[in-house]
């Protein structure tokens, strides 16, 4: 028997225009149309996307949580990014 | 080091985060979700069957558009369900055939028929009240797309509890005809709703395990509770009669009590004896085989075009 399991894509829904698209699942499908045709079945009977992007699971690049501490740490010790670190006199305003 | 791993995984789950798919998890739980979530996604698409039974005839245009919608959106569900299972390194052929070789289990009350159309109101009220009871619990189990799928679910699911109820109420306020065939369709889905939770805690293989991952975040018997405490005040509202003597409110606790659930029947239905077993499999088995064809082809189409544009 040939192998159908067909590819698997995953798809990220914009519930609406001008915010962030956000990851909703995945679907099967073997092209692109099939993909974003597919995902509007499954994932917005209700309209809960003004659009849809589909990419295929294998082309995604994820960093690995079990590295999440090193990964991240360079974020760490930069704690001048954050306005808090600034000492500003109570008198100053709209700073 | 693995003692380590699963200590920290335990840690984790008791600090209310939540796992996904590619943090490190003891094999038993990965398991034990395949099993549970599979199972789930299953019941999803077998249970297309015995309302689609009734789509050619719903007594009106409305009600078939509605019938339609709600079997569309199991099947919807039923996807959810499997692409979060997924993500737990199974293909969905493996998981198909789990189910088309009975390995895999799906919900007994799908092994029932529905023989009128108050069948299908007594379903979206019943089956589907106490569908809705377990994932709302679902929502917060500890594993992400698992969570994810419970909580989008339970967003459609209370359209389909509310056409149900809609379809007992018209009926068990209609014609003598009509009202008894609504009571005889709760007489005979009240016990299978019940036995949709599991059995009894102290005889559940699953729970232990499944309460302490977080998996289960409610033991079948306090989920069952609240079933009843909700369905027998509805039934009382449309004047149909929950089939059970032994049914009376319970003023200490606060809840209603209820009589002895069939077991034997229980376990004969998940054992393959039930009315509509074999039925439900063939029927996947022979709409699995007769897409073949179409999956085949798309295949195909899509290699033809692999080095073209369209692809």
């Amino acid at each position: 028997m040939r192998n159908d399991n067909l590819p698997v894509w995953e798809v990220f829904v914009q519930p609406k225009t001008g915010a962030h698209f956000e990851h909703c699942g995945s679907v099967h499908a073997t092209d692109k149309e099939m993909a974003l045709q597919n995902a509007r079945e499954l994932y917005t009977r209700r309209k809960e996307g003004s659009c849809i992007w589909v990419v295929k699971a294998e082309d995604i690049v994820s960093s690995n949580p079990n590295d999440s501490e090193s990964f991240f740490d360079p974020a760490d010790d930069k704690v001048y990014r954050y306005p808090t670190f600034f000492k500003v006199s109570k008198k100053v305003k709209g700073l | 080091m693995e003692d380590r791993k699963e200590r920290a995984f335990q840690d984790k789950i008791d600090a209310e985060l939540k796992i996904e798919p590619k943090d490190w998890m003891p094999g038993k739980y990965r398991k034990h979700l395949i099993r549970q979530i599979s199972q789930h996604a299953h019941s999803e698409i077998i249970g297309m069957q015995p309302e689609g039974n009734w789509i050619t005839r719903a007594p009106s245009l409305r009600a078939k558009m509605v019938l339609i919608a709600k079997v569309q959106d199991e099947a919807g569900h039923g996807l959810y369900l499997y692409s979060a299972t997924e993500t737990l390194g199974i293909t969905r052929n493996e998981l198909i055939n789990q189910l088309q070789t009975g390995k895999a289990k799906y919900s007994n009350i799908f092994n029932y028929p529905t023989l009128t159309w108050a069948d299908v109101g007594a379903i979206g009220w019943l089956v589907d009240g106490a569908a809705i009871v377990n994932q709302q619990s679902l929502r917060r189990t500890s594993y992400g797309p698992y969570s994810r799928a419970m909580i989008r679910i339970c967003k459609e699911e209370s359209f389909h509890h509310r056409q149900g109820y809609e379809i007992m109420s018209k009926m068990a306020l209609g014609t003598t005809e009509q009202q008894e065939m609504a009571q005889d369709a709760l007489d005979r889905w009240w016990w299978p709703s019940l036995m949709m939770f599991g059995p009894h805690d102290s005889d559940s293989a699953h729970t232990s395990n499944a309460m302490q991952w977080k998996i289960k975040r409610e033991t079948n018997d306090d989920l069952r509770q609240v079933f009843v405490d909700r369905a027998v005040k509805q039934a009382e509202l449309i004047g149909l009669t929950i089939p059970d003597s032994e049914l009376k409110w319970d003023p200490k606790n606060k809840n209603y009590d209820f009589g002895k659930i069939d077991w034997n029947e229980f376990w004969e239905v998940v054992n393959g004896n039930g009315f509509c077993n074999k039925e439900r499999i063939n029927n996947h088995v022979k709409a699995h085989e007769e897409g073949k064809w179409v999956r085949d082809a798309a295949i195909a189409y899509a290699e033809k075009n692999k080095n073209g544009a369209r692809a």
